[in-house]
């Protein structure tokens, strides 16, 4: 990393000119963009801290927020880090790949050159920002979560330098997955990932993101955000394994969008960071459609993960199904807080909302918060939370049969986990996700 | 020391003595039946034997080939070679049969062994057609969704897979219509040899038309009150238990 980078424009985001200084190097961005930019850090700047009274921040610990004007947003700059692109071959054979190292492309992009020529686009936002600026205007953060980080998301868009765009036309199925990895590796940086996912009607298209980072003792702030647009009659899958370093104090700000006749399905694995704030808002715009949203979290010793989500019925006739499952270790603790919302006229609507906590030590604690509010009165909704410990005749059983303590609590662990983890409909991930589960988390 | 020789065990569940001077034993490459009305104790036997820490053991040892496994963990027990079928199987959700099966024989490996799939599964799926039990389980979520058979055949297909040297099949039986009971009966039968003592809980006779035990035990409030051959099973569906077990114990054997 050379200094004279790091002079220009690498300064803490608490720092007065921190923005104008990497604003210098958006030269050619389209004007809405840059001016966009420019609006959301006033907003930033301006909006409070959340406070406990906050209904959305309710039990989430605060005090590491105060940390964020001590990051520094990574420099632009081509990162050497061959290690990282040898290690960024967890999907064989993808359609395409991006391989993100502090916010910057790392390795040349892959891309089918067949899809290609269909005028499926796959790359990076500020590719597309040049090179197809109307369609990323379209969509980009046309839609937000509004779930209670409206000013880290503000801080966000004014930072924002690297993410991926995947377009993908009318009517294009493609099998083999798209894959993302985006790394931290510079100590204190802050990261932006941004995803846009829009899908054309009656396509059918998968998204796999992967978070990590290079190493387990640097500290990061990352502020992602992805949005996936299912168009009218398309399937879309969307997957993220958050796997940053348990150093890291990490927001992923979703929405999930659906039109008409959509099968749009997500996951979320949570296996990293020091505090992970998910927000994940479904909005089903169009009826007919089946909106899935899935996660699977196993926090220990003191990491929190924080899950506000929101299901929005626009429109009649379409099913969502959002379904949190926690496995909490040592000191971890868990915030669920779903809610379900059925617009007038929204009928038929079948919502479901579960949360699913095991608690695998008496100094974890979940916290849930389940609710409804419903404005059409022929609709089928359910929600509900559980928390629970090891069954003792279940563990009983297992012992029983030789195997020890050790393994049986693995394995009713994994078994809890595995109503979202088979929803993955990919062997290979599936065996990835468990075992890095096994070898981070329940080692 | 080529048995399981229980002796004089004192078990109590809260504190209430259910099992009293319990002694029984089981020489390897024999079937015995224990026998008894409902709430004498047998499943108490099975349980208390495979260390459930719900039953209290006050006094007494049972020798598994020589060695005490009384004290000893639920899962050490295992290992050392007993296994129990049980009367109510547990549900496992998330975890397959194919993967339950796979964690007991690789907590038995010896070190330096390692696991091969190959061979499992090739032996996984004869067993499986043995007990005509659907190739397809093998994903299923062990016991979740069972029939009250398909459980039985399951805890059997596991006792096949396991090779104990001992086996205490409580109440196989209950649940079964007669060709699961065969199916189940033939399974065992095939498991017979040198090698296994199996000692099959029940209060009916009717497993015993298709496994012919080499001994019958009748229990009665926590303790044996007579053994004898295959007959005694016979004069007990004959006479009922109360006339039976009015005899003086050993009287017929
Ligand atoms: N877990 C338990 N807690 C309390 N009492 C029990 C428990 N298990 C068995 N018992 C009691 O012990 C006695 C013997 O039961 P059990 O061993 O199940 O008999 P069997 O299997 O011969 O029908 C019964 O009186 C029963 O109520
Ligand atoms: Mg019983």
């Amino acid at each position: 990393m050379s200094t004279e980078t790091l002079s220009v424009g690498t300064g803490a985001i608490g720092d007065a000119d921190i923005f104008a200084a990497r604003q210098e190097f958006s030269g050619g961005l389209p004007d809405w963009f840059t001016t966009m930019q420019r609006e959301h850090w006033t907003r930033f700047l301006e909006s409070p801290d959340p406070t406990r009274l906050d209904e959305t921040w309710r039990f989430s610990d605060l005090r590491p927020l105060s940390k964020i004007a001590g990051f520094v947003p990574t420099p632009f700059e081509k990162p050497d880090a061959d290690d990282l692109i040898a290690r960024s071959n967890t999907v064989k054979n993808p359609a395409g790949q991006l391989v993100f190292v502090d916010d910057n492309l790392a390795a040349a992009r892959v891309m089918d050159a067949e899809l290609e020529k269909k005028g499926v686009i796959f790359t990076t936002l500020f590719d597309a920002l040049n090179n197809h600026g109307d369609l990323v205007r379209e969509y980009f953060m046309k839609e937000t979560p509004q779930l209670g980080s409206e000013k880290y998301e503000a801080l966000h868009v004014a930072l924002v330098r690297s993410g991926v765009f995947l377009y993908v036309p009318d009517g294009v199925e493609v099998d083999r997955p798209f894959v993302v990895y985006n790394w931290t590796q510079q100590e204190k940086g802050a990261v932006f990932p941004h995803t846009l996912f829009v899908s054309g009607k009656h396509s059918k298209s998968t998204l796999v993101e992967f978070q990590r980072a290079a190493s387990t003792e640097t500290e990061h702030l990352v502020i992602s955000n992805a949005h996936v647009f299912s168009g009218d009659g398309s399937e879309t899958n969307h997957r993220i394994i958050q796997d940053w370093n348990t150093k890291t104090l990490s927001f992923q700000l979703n929405t999930n969008n659906a039109d008409r006749d959509t099968n749009a399905k997500s996951i979320i694995v949570n296996v990293g960071s020091s505090q992970a704030r998910q927000e994940v808002h479904g909005k089903i715009f169009g009826s007919g459609s089946n909106v899935e949203m899935y996660s699977v979290n196993v926090p220990r010793k003191d990491q929190q993960f924080d899950q506000r989500t929101l299901q929005t019925h626009l429109a009649p006739h379409s099913r969502s199904d959002l379904l949190f499952k926690n496995a909490l270790l040592d000191k971890s603790r868990t915030i669920f807080s779903g809610l379900i919302i059925v617009e007038e006229g929204a009928q038929q609507t079948d919502a479901y909302q579960t949360n699913n906590n095991l608690m695998l030590s008496g100094d974890a604690e979940s916290n849930a918060l389940p609710g409804l509010e419903i404005k059409a009165n022929d609709v089928k909704c359910s929600h509900g939370a559980t928390t629970g410990r090891i069954d003792e005749s279940n563990l009983f059983y297992f012992l029983a049969r030789g195997i020890t303590r050790s393994k049986a609590h693995e394995l009713i662990v994994f078994g809890f986990l595995e109503e979202v983890i088979e929803k993955f409909g990919d062997e290979a991930l599936e065996d990835y996700v468990r075992g890095r589960l096994a070898e981070k988390s329940l080692a | 020391m080529n048995t399981l020789e229980i002796k004089n065990l004192n078990v109590t569940i809260d504190g209430q003595r259910i099992l009293k001077d319990f002694s029984l034993t089981l020489p390897k490459g024999e079937v015995h039946a224990l026998m008894g009305p409902n709430g004498t104790g047998k499943s108490t036997l099975a349980k208390a034997l495979s260390g459930h820490e719900d039953y209290e053991i006050e006094s007494g040892e049972a020798l598994l080939d020589g060695e005490d496994i009384i004290g000893m963990e639920p899962d050490e027990i295992a290992r050392a070679g007993l296994f129990m079928a049980f009367q109510y199987p547990s549900e496992i959700p998330g975890v397959t049969i194919a993967n339950f099966i796979r964690a007991a024989l690789t907590a038995r490996l010896n070190e330096g062994e390692t696991f091969r799939a190959p061979d499992f599964y090739k032996e996984l799926y004869a067993r499986m057609d043995e007990l005509k039990i659907d190739r397809k389980f093998t994903s299923r979520f062990v016991n979740e969704g069972f029939s009250g058979g398909e459980k039985k055949r399951c805890e059997i297909l596991q006792m096949a897979m396991l090779k104990p040297r001992y086996a205490i099949m409580d109440e196989t039986d209950s649940g079964l219509d007669i060709d699961a009971l065969k199916i189940v009966a033939e399974g065992v039968n095939k498991m017979r040899g040198p090698d296994l003592g199996i000692l099959i809980i029940t209060h009916y006779q009717r497993l015993l038309n298709y496994i012919v035990p080499d001994k019958v035990h009748v229990m009665a409030d926590g303790a044996i009150v007579r053994s004898g051959g295959p007959e005694l099973a016979l004069e007990l569906e004959e006479k009922g238990y109360e006339s039976v077990t009015a005899e003086p114990a050993g009287a017929s054997s």
